[in-house]
């Protein structure tokens, strides 16, 4: 075990896949030299060559289809967008290429492409580089979504999204990055993507986030629990495709569920849960699903951030709604 | 204050676009004009080119009736560009990797893909995409630039592996007003990556005119953006489309780096067969100019005149070509019909929970 950032636990992780697996390359903007925006990928170019860690020219489109053209020659590339604000300018060879790429050969090509991002709010980031962009990904048929909310899921889900022969979204929260560390395994470890994780275990109802909504889930918990009110929180490690066996377990205990997410209510995943749990889990409810979401803007002007972005206040508010229906 | 002086940016427009002027071997009437530029091909390869140059047309001509007949699907049409597709496939190697955009059936097919597979793909069935092992190719791309920016990575995949091939991409006129066309051949140049990029500039991107994309003079000089080599070639002579594809090949693999090929031709057909009519867009003397043009007839009258081709040799080719499409669509009739469920298999390498 080593104390590690998430960061350094995503370090981590793509120096033991590049070590363990020659076809793995890592590329994207800056990343070389200077380790990253982020310092993700720091000493792994000195580690293993420009050959294998390399930077690119400023053009996302350009890059995440310079990784799909790689895995032609049986590459598996690592792909970093500097921030997924800029997902747009590559949304076509993500959601119109790399997703679709086994389909369209009639399974006769695979896609082992992970494509990283950070995103995420708190950290007074300027203009598109914090949004939660990621209900665009989850709704891309092809795509596995995941979001690691700590350093020891990080590690491990990321060692399984570049050993995946599908492509894998792996969305980091730069609030996350540096904001705690814990013990982490050194020997390499999966995470099975597709599996929540319950993080504590509570009977009075069921709060399911995911990304930086866990942590203000948790806070959340330890309040309500000076209350006697007794919360589950699920954090959902992949957003696409959801877990919902282990969403369904938790509301057949607590009967009450509330599902948070940093995304405008419009956006991101909830809508996905809620719908879902309505339709295999209702006898099982006690009260209507509640969501916390930020507003339905624009991701808002960095001084605005404390009043827009959904914190743990906003959660106790809603669990009790939920609670007191 | 005194008015500034006017500043001169720099322009070159005039000296780049005066080296950009067309390059041909084999002239309309059929003559050798560039003698020191011929490709200089063994007499069974000429035949060969031609050969594929007559059975593709028929193709095209069978595809045309065969859609009209619906028994074929997406169809965009060839005829015309018989020179640019199949004399630059010619002058590839088996393991070379071919991009091609809608319209570029004829290439992957002559790359190895079998003729009922290229009506799978007409018709929308998966299994017209499962290429042979050994086709380094990808099915025909429809969003217009994708394949240029794919084309820079298998490129640089194969330079990384160290073996001496290419991956080849195409796209036509309107295809180079799109960011993914700029950034597939900068990312090429910038990694010095093996690839060769032909532009089929046939005037017409549906309806809209080549002069509507870009003030550009050619197409070609686009290259300079990319800080790589650029040429303009008459796409309706086959000697010089396969002439500078086999050049910008030895270059790439010599690791000199990719090329910006672009080849003026024109389709005689419609865009696509999905009710495209141009004749709203175009005019006769227009297309009686360009058929004078013809890649077929020109080949033809230049290896008659080497008495290596004949009317009988022809009608052999063509009865062939009719012959092989009508088995190639018995087959693909006696296809099974897709299902849901094939198509669930085939999304994921590992099903994900809501596919189960």
């Amino acid at each position: 075990m080593a104390q590690m950032t998430m960061i350094q636990a995503i370090t981590n992780a793509m120096a033991t896949e590049l070590k363990n697996d020659e076809n793995v390359l890592l590329f994207g903007e800056d990343i070389g030299v200077n380790g990253g925006v982020f310092r993700a990928t720091e000493g792994l170019q000195e580690e293993f060559g420009v050959d294998r860690v390399f930077d690119t020219p400023l053009a996302e489109s350009g890059i995440v289809s310079l990784g799909l053209g790689l895995t032609l020659e049986n590459y598996r590339p690592i792909v970093e967008i500097q921030f997924f604000g800029f997902l747009f300018e590559a949304m076509d060879g993500i959601a119109g290429q790399i997703a679709r790429h086994r389909v369209r050969s009639g399974a006769s090509k695979s896609t082992p492409i992970v494509i990283r991002a950070p995103f995420g709010g708190g950290v007074n980031t300027p203009e598109l580089h914090a949004d939660s962009l990621e209900g665009l990904m989850a709704q891309t048929p092809g795509l596995r979504v995941v979001i690691p909310s700590n350093p020891t899921d990080a590690k491990g889900l990321l060692i399984s999204a570049i050993r995946s022969n599908d492509p894998v979204i792996f969305l980091e929260h730069m609030k996350l990055y540096r904001s705690f560390r814990e013990d982490v395994p050194e020997e390499e470890y999966e995470v099975e993507i597709g599996k929540a994780s319950v993080k504590q275990e509570g009977s009075d109802v069921t709060l399911i986030a995911y990304g930086a909504m866990v942590q203000e889930s948790m806070k959340a918990a330890e309040e309500l629990a000076k209350e006697n009110i007794s919360a589950e929180v699920i954090d959902l490690r992949t957003v696409s495709p959801v877990d919902y066996e282990t969403l369904i377990e938790s509301v057949k205990k607590t009967n009450r569920a509330v599902v948070i997410q940093e995304a405008q209510r419009q956006a991101g995943v909830a809508a996905n849960v809620v719908s879902e749990l309505s339709e295999r889990a209702i006898l099982h409810l006690e009260a209507p699903i509640k969501r916390v979401t930020a507003p339905d803007t624009v991701y808002p002007f960095t001084q605005a951030e404390s009043v827009w972005l959904p914190n743990k206040d906003d959660i106790i508010e809603r669990a009790k709604e939920v609670l007191d229906f | 204050m005194a008015a500034n002086e006017k500043l001169n940016p720099v322009d070159v427009l005039s000296e780049i676009e005066a080296k950009f002027e067309m390059f041909q071997i084999l002239n309309e009437k059929g003559e050798i004009v560039n003698e020191d530029m011929d490709p200089k091909l063994s007499d069974e390869e000429l035949v060969e080119l031609m050969t594929r140059m007559v059975w593709t047309r028929v193709l095209d001509e069978r595809s045309t009736a065969l859609n009209r007949q619906g028994r074929l699907g997406f169809y965009a049409p060839t005829a015309g560009q018989e020179a640019s597709q199949i004399a630059s496939h010619y002058a590839l190697s088996k393991g070379d990797y071919v991009l091609p955009g809608y319209r570029d059936v004829p290439q992957l097919i002559w790359h190895g893909l079998p003729l009922t597979q290229a009506f799978l793909f007409s018709r929308g069935h998966y299994k017209g995409n499962q290429f042979p092992e050994g086709v380094n190719a990808l099915s025909p791309q429809i969003i217009i630039g994708a394949q240029y920016v794919q084309t820079a990575g298998a490129a640089l995949g194969i330079k990384k592996r160290g073996k001496d091939n290419v991956a080849i991409t195409y796209t036509g006129d309107g295809g180079t007003s799109q960011g993914d066309f700029y950034e597939g051949i900068n990312f090429a140049g910038a990694f010095n990556a093996p690839a060769i990029f032909v532009i089929q500039n046939n005037n017409y991107a549906i309806s809209t005119p080549r002069e509507l994309q870009s003030k550009a003079k050619t197409l070609a000089q686009k290259a300079v953006a990319a800080g790589i080599p650029g040429i303009l070639v008459d796409g309706m002579d086959p000697l010089a489309v396969y002439k500078v594809t086999k050049d910008a090949r030895d270059r790439a693999v010599a690791g000199e780096g990719p090329t910006l090929i672009e080849a003026l031709c024109y389709r005689f057909g419609p865009h696509t067969m999905a009710g495209d009519d141009p004749t709203r867009y175009r005019t006769s003397d227009e297309d009686s100019d360009w058929e004078k043009k013809d890649p077929i007839v020109r080949f033809r009258t230049y290896l008659e005149g080497k008495k290596l081709w004949s009317k009988d040799k022809e009608d052999e080719i063509i009865e062939q070509a009719k012959a092989d499409v009508k088995a190639a669509i018995k087959e693909a009739d006696a296809t099974d019909k897709q299902t849901v469920t094939e198509l669930m298999d085939l999304m994921y390498d590992v099903k994900p929970s809501n596919l189960e």
